[in-house]
């Protein structure tokens, strides 16, 4: 992953790596001319630190300001005046050092504009690489920031949909509670245990996604037992799961809204008695679960697509599996049936 | 005595609104119904004072209950929670219950619905039906009284609306129905990318139209499926070409 220079003393090493085997063969072409051996490597270290804080300076240059596209003239242009800067500064100190070494002037006179032209290539190259690198990291970092905040929308946005218990469930509910406080004190508590239960399941599954569903089919009875309260007789219901199937996790408070969705329509959709059934079985490694409710054809299609329940558990899969096809409905004569295919992990969660 | 009808589809609920009408002796309960089918029967035969009703029911609305009755009664309705017809009846209604509600609050619905009861302004059902009309279940069908039976009509099955008097006319593959309602209702009410008023007199659904015929200078008629031949005036014809992106 990359970082600073300064940071990430991997990348020092590196650079100072570089700059000494750099020195070196400065030092040995110097040399290779007949230069006193101390000389050259005067020479060599001088030139080669000036050029490597040059390149350092370039760097952090390059840290705190980033050129955009249409300002790469600008790195030309510091790579240019930092390479005359350094040859006007190294050769200066180098002539000043050796007031005697004739041949070592002389040397030092013929290759300036070989120098100079070394160091531009350097400042160059360094600039070059240093903006590739800090643009890179830059990227990152922005990749990084939005695939934190997608991640932070897409929890909101299960949380929010694992909230979207109907009002109009609880307040119902409360309502059928407050008539049977007059005429049947003990149903009346028995009620308010239900409902509590039934809420305390909602809050406390927050917490840890994923259920056994022998878990979420216990909460579903339980809001069941409310929802015939609510409708007495008019409410017939079965649901159930063969053995195997028992112990496999399914996210939490998945099943409640199509359930809620199911009775919704089997009650609203009939003036008569509605049975909602649901049943889990495994097929393959999937876990299949069908929800069925009474529906009437010649009316119920006007109000495809009104009801809130189906699309936000579909959401929720997508966002939970990243696939679109595990909801799906099927409408009979007089049976409408919503399936859904929850792939199965082993023991442990996907996530 | 005045009469009182109970409408909502679960017992308890109603069952707490007799409670609380028992320290009202001077009202009488004449009829208790599961949903709106019932309603409309025990409206049509008692001619009741005072409606107790439920939105959210089985088949039609309360909305939709009321809308079939040629003189609504006064309604305080009872509902738990539902935003459209809260909009309705803040502006509107003599009163609504929110469940679950006290026995105090129930009274004073009922005080509001006496102050009501004497003054003989029978507007305020048919303002209120008007805007609570705009939920998203009444914008997708239409529910019809022929007689003694009820039809829910999907929007999409309705070939086109026409204008008779104080009606509108359904006219759908199974026949013509009546609504009293107006063209213009509809017409603000139901999706313009779906109805087009062609005509002063018609709204058409344009997923009907076969074809568009020139018919004199200046007027052209709409061909449906069915074989129906509807006029199209002048701007109607503007207004068509622009929803079918012609």
């Amino acid at each position: 992953m990359p970082t600073d220079l300064q940071t990430n003393s991997k990348y020092r090493y590196y650079f100072t790596g570089w700059w000494i085997c750099w020195a070196a063969v400065h030092f040995y072409v110097v040399q290779s001319y007949g230069i006193h051996l101390r000389i050259a490597l005067v020479d060599s270290l001088i030139s080669n630190a000036l050029l490597a804080g040059a390149c350092l300076l370039i760097i952090n240059n390059m840290r705190y300001y980033l050129p955009r596209k249409e300002r790469y003239g600008y790195l030309l242009a510091l790579s240019l005046v930092l390479s005359l800067l350094w040859i006007v500064l190294a050769r200066f100190i180098l002539w000043a050092l050796h007031p005697g070494a004739q041949d070592y002037r002389i040397l030092l006179a013929e290759s300036t504009t070989l120098r100079f032209g070394l160091a531009f290539l350097m400042t160059g190259c360094v600039s070059a690489m240093s903006l590739l690198w800090f643009t890179l990291r830059e990227q990152k970092q922005a990749d990084e920031q939005k695939a934190d905040l997608e991640k932070m929308a897409k929890e909101a946005e299960l949380f929010k949909l694992r909230q979207q218990l109907q009002p109009h469930f609880l307040f119902n509910s409360l309502n059928s509670i407050n008539a049977l406080i007059g005429s049947s004190p003990t149903e009346a508590r028995r009620m308010v245990h239900q409902l509590s239960d039934f809420l305390r399941g909602t809050l406390k599954k927050e917490e840890h996604q994923w259920v056994t569903l022998k878990e979420e089919l216990e909460y579903l009875a339980l809001y069941l037992e409310i929802e015939q309260v609510r409708f007495g007789n008019r409410l017939r219901t079965s649901i159930g799961c063969t053995p195997e199937t028992q112990n496999i996790r399914i996210p939490a408070l998945l099943l409640q809204p199509v359930l809620e969705n199911a009775i919704k329509f089997g009650l609203y959709d009939t003036t008569e008695e509605a049975l909602i059934t649901l049943h889990a079985q495994q097929i393959a490694n999937h876990l299949e679960i069908t929800v069925s409710n009474p529906y009437d054809p010649a009316t119920s299609r006007a109000l495809k697509g009104t009801g809130f329940g189906l699309n936000a558990v579909q959401r929720r899969l997508f966002l939970l599996f990243g696939r679109k096809d595990l909801l799906n409905t099927t409408a009979g004569e007089t049976i409408f049936k919503t399936i859904l295919t929850i792939p199965i992990y082993a023991e442990s969660d996907p996530h | 005595m005045p009469k009182v009808i109970l409408i909502d589809d679960e017992p308890l609920a109603r069952s707490i609104v007799r409670e609380y009408l028992a320290a009202f002796p001077e009202l009488e309960v004449v009829a208790e119904c599961n949903d709106g089918f019932e309603g409309v029967k025990a409206i049509q035969q008692h001619q009741p004072d005072l409606l107790f009703l439920d939105i959210q029911m089985p088949r039609i609305n309360g909305f939709e209950m009321l809308e079939l009755l040629t003189n609504p009664p006064l309604v305080i309705f009872t509902t738990a929670f539902d935003e459209f017809a809260m909009k309705a009846f803040e502006t509107h209604a003599i009163d609504y219950l929110l469940k679950p509600f006290s026995p105090e609050r129930f009274a004073r619905a009922i005080e509001k619905w006496k102050a009501a009861a004497q003054s003989t302004d029978s507007g305020t059902t048919a303002a209120l039906l008007e805007t609570a009309s705009q939920s998203p279940q009444q914008r997708h069908r239409v529910v019809v009284r022929t007689g003694q039976k009820i039809r829910i009509i999907p929007v999409a099955d309705i070939h086109y609306f026409e204008a008779a008097d104080d009606f509108v006319k359904l006219h759908t593959a199974d026949g013509v129905f009546l609504k009293n309602r107006t063209l213009t209702y509809f017409e603000n009410l139901l999706d313009k990318g779906q109805f087009a008023r062609c005509h002063r007199s018609y709204l058409i659904n344009i997923q009907q139209i076969t074809r568009i015929d020139h018919h004199e200078k200046d007027s052209y008629v709409a061909v449906l499926i069915s074989g129906a031949v509807i006029s199209v005036s002048r701007t109607g014809y503007v207004r068509l070409k622009e929803v079918l992106g012609l």
